[in-house]
């Protein structure tokens, strides 16, 4: 079942929180694979971003890949700007554990030492297992544990709710 | 054994029941899924390198053994960084320094070695099927890697050319590949073979003297030619094999001179491949023997590219097994 929340309008919301923190000429922004990078394509272009969107792809640097394996596509990272000094904006599509987060984190610390890194997500499902907290979330909810929610894209980007969450706002 | 009975597993040690793939023994038998991984995996490895730290934590806690029964350079030095940037913890045992030089069987050596709780060997050994044996003495329980096994696989080496072939001379599915020298006694080249026909490489050549190209090979759908001229006519990729020296005493050559004579590759004999076709090498190269100084420092030689892919390569296949024995699905 499809929720009735418009991406579109999640999305100007962030653009709206995003922009008082944000200077075109220096912030730069890195998505997390692959629907964290479809929101941040999105946010990078509305907010006018200078410096080139990074990706990420976390597979080599999560932590249960000694239990499941290596993703069966897994993409090259590419982060076409230097991370020394550089507040970064980290955009992902949904926010559960905490865990993709962390791994994100420690592989950008391998490029270099941002200044600052603030965290944006369209969803904040609530569930974390680890002290990772969103800056801005469009959306944030408190869904049941097992229930997925998925982001399909990336033309149009649909959110998928395969439970019922209840807002918790 | 009838398709109906077939099962992952079934007479190839390197996949388990399940299909994952636990050991990489030769390419020979690998499925394209697995080797596109492999190769589409090294691609997001290549990247790291150019990173301020060149490691990732994918096989953080894991230990490696390197167990060379035999010289190596290139090969020892990539794996061992490649496990290292991996994050893994590396043991490198050289059989001069070992206790097989004591009698010890191969066998002894690996049991004690598991003893001590190691998750993967890289193994070289001068006999065929030394990395087969031990796949199937440990199955599930380590991961095994053939690093070359006499002058029967070498799938890496193999692995890392065809990687070289996709990034810097394009798609497979229509190049014309030469493999040029000593065929015959060359590991590097059969499993060659092996990856380019997975990959669907349209035309495969063997170009040497008759005493040092196997003649079963034209049933494998390879053309071979003993005239380098006629063989590179319309080339896009060139492997040179290093000529074996050592192996010279069985007379196959009446000496390295008319060697090079006949099918050294020289800047003038290029002309006669595609303009601007690859020269790979597997290194070590003998300069003035397969291979001019001049093709070898020239800017149609990738040797080096090749070296820098090797790394990226063993890293994917190290992270691609060594995530298989996590009972992770590596298949695509």
């Amino acid at each position: 079942m499809n929720a009735d929340w418009d991406v579109t309008t999640l999305l100007e919301g962030m653009v709206r929180d995003l922009r008082p923190r944000v200077d075109p000429e220096q912030t730069a922004m890195i998505g997390i694979f692959t629907g964290g990078v479809w929101i941040a394509q999105a946010l990078h272009r509305a907010l006018g971003l200078k410096t080139a969107l990074g990706q990420l792809d976390i597979s080599f640097y999560r932590d249960d890949f000694s239990q499941i394996g290596l993703h069966p596509q897994v993409r090259a990272s590419d982060i076409p700007f230097a991370v020394d000094g550089r507040s970064i904006i980290l955009v992902d599509d949904v926010l559960y554990t905490g865990r993709t987060i962390r791994a994100a984190m420690n592989e950008i610390f391998d490029y270099g030492r941002p200044a600052s890194i603030l965290l944006a997500v369209l969803v904040d499902r609530g569930g974390h297992e680890v002290p990772v907290a969103a800056d801005i979330a469009a959306l944030r909810l408190n869904a049941a544990a097992g229930g997925q929610i998925k982001l399909r894209g990336p033309d149009p980007l649909r959110l998928e709710l395969l439970t019922s969450p209840r807002t918790a706002s | 054994m009838s398709l109906s009975t077939f099962r992952f597993g079934d007479g190839n040690p390197q996949y388990d029941a399940q299909g994952r793939l636990r050991h990489l023994l030769n390419t020979e038998g690998l499925r394209e899924p697995e080797m596109l991984q492999i190769l589409d995996t090294a691609e997001s490895f290549l990247s790291i390198a150019q990173r301020s730290v060149k490691k990732t934590p994918t096989l953080r806690g894991k230990t490696i053994v390197n167990l060379f029964f035999e010289n190596s350079t290139r090969t020892r030095s990539t794996f061992e960084l490649a496990a290292k940037r991996l994050s893994a913890d590396v043991l490198n045992i050289a059989v001069s320094t070992s206790s097989a030089s004591k009698g010890e069987s191969l066998i002894d050596t690996v049991d004690n070695l598991m003893a001590m709780q190691v998750d993967g060997f890289v193994i070289r050994h001068p006999e065929a099927g030394a990395a087969h044996l031990i796949a199937r003495h440990l199955g599930d329980s380590a991961l095994v890697i053939n690093a070359g096994d006499g002058q029967h696989a070498h799938p890496t080496q193999a692995l890392l050319d065809v990687f070289t072939i996709r990034r810097l001379a394009g798609p497979i599915e229509d190049r014309v590949v030469a493999i040029v020298g000593d065929v015959l006694h060359s590991r590097v080249a059969r499993s060659q073979i092996h990856a380019l026909s997975i990959l669907g490489c349209p035309e495969i050549r063997v170009i040497g003297p008759q005493t040092l190209v196997p003649k079963e090979l034209s049933a494998l759908g390879v053309h071979v030619y003993h005239d380098l001229q006629a063989g590179l006519r319309g080339v896009d990729v060139i492997c040179a094999l290093r000529l074996q020296k050592e192996r010279m005493e069985s007379h196959r050559l009446p000496s390295l001179d008319e060697f090079h004579r006949r099918f050294g590759l020289t800047l003038e004999r290029l002309q006669w491949a595609q303009p601007d076709a690859l020269v790979l090498h597997p290194g070590p190269m003998n300069r003035g023997v397969e291979i001019a100084s001049e093709v070898a420092d020239g800017h149609q030689a990738v040797i080096l590219q090749q070296v820098a892919h090797g790394l990226a390569v063993r890293m994917a296949v190290l992270t691609l097994l060594a995530g298989a024995a996590g009972g992770g699905e590596n298949h695509a």
